[in-house]
């Protein structure tokens, strides 16, 4: 299923030019009836709309900071803009989505849900993902996947540097170029149900013209997965 | 002609072994050449350093008078968390336990020190691996580590917490990440973990989604809005450049400091990281002090000390150079009978002793703490352990207290650096007190 854009007549609006954070994050966590919220003028606030616990949809009318959605479990949170380091860092369930860029870190530690980048993710996009899904419309930056665990990342553009270090059991999906590939990790055989997985979160993040079979596929070689001195050299 | 009889090779007396080239080097070389991999341990550091062994208290005599032993009070509450949770821990004795992991520990070892701790009013820590439910069952007060690795790490456990630790390093390896081997990944530290059962683990030694002071910051002010800002939220640094690091973790907005010195234990390090980085506890102490009295916030940002506490007298000591707190690791798996002759003969089956087992990282420990096999852990009771535990905070406790009497000091934090003298050159210097008999301390004023 889609995330599709939410009708917010009857939500309830919050101006960060005029409420603090504080009370912001504190109505998120005890939205009682309350499920849609309208945030407007973040201005690039750090901890925007982080540790929500509910079946709430929020949107957020512009740029945020560091840590948007941190941690989110059940919430969708829409940001309408670009958003600083860390979002939806370690997200447990539920579905973020940057309509602009992300910075850095990405999606980092989520252990579940799904988190979609419209325009470019950063370096270190999915780093330690342990069973988030991330889909990435444009490019990631370097060292992406960087010991990810569990989960898929799908890049539609290209990825840079050392993708995949150190990587464990995660799926990486790159449609374009990938700079290099880091320690362990290799590409390999993009089969049907892979192109299967790959379609479904197209389809999820609402990503409709892209071709899943256009994308190959890297995972672990799970060379370096007990110690061995003979690989020394690749640490 | 007389015939001398000469000293026989076996007698050993004409044999002289090279301070240099000593049979632990010997030994270290050829069995670094014969397996081709760095000595990975458990324990804390082995060599000799200046400690809390180096000081003295000046007890009370004609110009100070002292307290009445068993008569008179002397307090030992502590409140960790004062600068900005809602809710700062309330303990009643200034020792905690240490950040050590399920993985690490087994679940039965990791359930006695909840035990324990909570038998004498104080808090635990969880470790690398996330919360079990054991620990949280039996710690009325649980400290709840964010680590690089963030496994196990989840919204839910964080707010159930009683406070949050970010852990930047620790003492027996700063600047190095974490490491269980494959032998301690269990099915269910593996699922705890999201990783394939059975690999050699490796923790990252960055966080995933922060670098430096100034990102610190803004994490710090994400834990707080996750929890509503109950929670203290503790830093953990390893002793390095003390002085700095503790000035930017309360720039950064830490509640709590903890500050763990190069004698800090762990499950599995490099020997050569844990022998050779990072400063000792005494040094550690006094810089972490002068770091928060330079910015007014010494007792308001509480310090916790680490790293080789095994006495009354140790905790009497650190409290005097100024901390709030100290927390103890070796010494807590060593009260649930790590180590304990009653197993010598296991440990020499693999190769080891009693008093000398470091193994901690094989997960083949007979005592049944550092291990997750479970015929192991069913060796060690979490009852019996965690009366040890408590017993053996009881002790600490009361040594402490006896101390601080004896030098007139109603509640332990009114211990102070003027009532130390210190035994060397070395820890006079470092510890910033007199060398005993005299009023020198070194690198003051000029002398």
């Amino acid at each position: 299923m889609a995330v599709e854009a939410l009708e917010l007549t009857d939500a309830t609006v919050v101006d960060l030019a005029t409420t603090t954070l504080r009370e912001l994050n504190q109505g998120l966590h005890d939205p009682g009836g309350q499920r849609r919220w309208r945030i407007v003028n973040p201005n690039g606030a750090h901890a925007v709309a982080c540790g929500l616990d509910a079946e709430i949809s929020v949107e957020i009318e512009g740029h945020v900071g560091y840590y948007c959605a941190g941690m989110n479990k059940l919430a969708t949170v829409r940001v309408h803009g670009n958003a600083g380091t860390g979002v939806a860092e370690n997200m447990e369930s539920g579905t973020v989505v940057v309509e602009g860029s992300a910075s850095q870190s990405a999606g980092a530690t989520g252990r579940g849900g799904l988190l979609v980048v419209h325009g470019d993710a950063a370096a270190r996009c999915g780093i330690s993902m342990k069973g988030i899904d991330v889909v990435v419309r444009g490019s990631v930056g370097h060292m992406s996947a960087f010991m990810a665990q569990r989960g898929c990342l799908v890049v539609c553009g290209d990825a840079g540097d050392a993708l995949g270090d150190s990587i464990y059991e995660a799926h990486l999906y790159v449609r374009g170029a990938v700079g290099s590939l880091g320690a362990d990790c290799i590409e390999k055989e993009l089969r049907d149900h892979h192109a299967a997985e790959v379609r479904a979160l197209l389809e999820r993040a609402g990503v409709e013209d892209v071709d899943p079979t256009e994308f190959k596929r890297y995972g672990s070689a799970r060379q370096l997965y007990n110690f061995k001195i003979d690989n020394a050299g690749a640490y | 002609m007389l015939e001398e009889k000469r000293a026989q090779p076996q007698d050993g007396w004409n044999l002289r072994e090279s301070y240099l080239y000593d049979r632990h080097v010997i030994a270290e070389i050829q069995r670094a050449a014969r397996e081709g991999i760095y000595d990975i341990r458990g324990f804390g550091a082995k060599r000799r350093l200046p400690h809390f062994d180096d000081l003295l208290f000046l007890g009370a005599s004609v110009s100070r008078y002292p307290l009445e032993g068993y008569r008179e009070r002397c307090d030992t509450d502590v409140v960790l968390g004062t600068r900005s949770a809602k809710k700062p821990l309330e303990l009643k004795i200034p020792i905690t336990i240490a950040g050590m992991s399920f993985g690490a520990l087994s679940a039965p070892a990791k359930e006695a020190l909840g035990r324990g701790a909570t038998e004498v009013g104080t808090a635990t820590t969880t470790g690398d691996g996330g919360m079990t439910e054991e620990e949280r069952r039996h710690s009325e007060t649980l400290v709840y580590q964010v680590l690089p690795s963030r496994y196990g790490m989840n919204p839910d456990d964080l707010r159930r917490a009683d406070a949050i630790e970010i852990v930047v390093g620790q003492g027996a390896k700063p600047g190095g990440g974490g490491m269980l081997l494959g032998y301690k990944i269990s099915d269910r530290v593996a699922e705890m973990r999201d990783l394939p059962q059975g690999i050699d683990q490796r923790s990252a030694c960055r966080h995933p989604d922060w670098t430096g002071p100034d990102d610190l910051e803004i994490k710090i002010h994400e834990l707080r809005e996750v929890t509503d800002w109950e929670k203290p939220i503790f830093v953990k640094i390893g002793a390095t450049r003390t002085y700095y690091d503790v000035q930017l973790c309360v720039k950064a907005g830490a509640d709590v400091i903890v500050l763990d010195g190069m004698q800090g234990g762990t499950a599995a390090t490099q020997d050569v990281f844990i022998e050779h980085v990072g400063i000792p506890t005494l040094p550690a102490v006094r810089l972490a002090v002068d770091a928060l009295q330079e910015l007014g916030m010494h007792r308001k940002v509480q310090l916790i000390v680490s790293g080789g506490i095994r006495t009354g007298a140790d905790v009497a000591k650190a409290l005097a150079l100024g901390a709030d707190a100290v927390s103890i690791g070796t010494a807590a798996l060593i009260a649930m009978g790590d180590n304990s002759p009653e197993h010598d003969e296991d440990y020499r089956r693999l190769g080891s002793a009693a008093g000398f087992y470091d193994d901690w990282q094989a997960g083949r420990d007979p005592a049944g703490i550092s291990t997750q096999d479970p015929e192991l852990a069913a060796r060690f009771d979490p009852i019996v352990g965690g009366r040890r535990i408590a017993n053996y905070l009881r002790v600490l406790t009361l040594e402490a207290q006896t101390l601080a009497r004896a030098c007139g000091k109603s509640h332990l934090h009114n211990l102070e650096p003027e009532d130390l003298v210190a035994l060397t050159i070395e820890a006079a210097a470092m510890a910033r007190v007199p060398l005993a008999g005299t009023d020198w301390i070194p690198g003051r004023n000029g002398r």
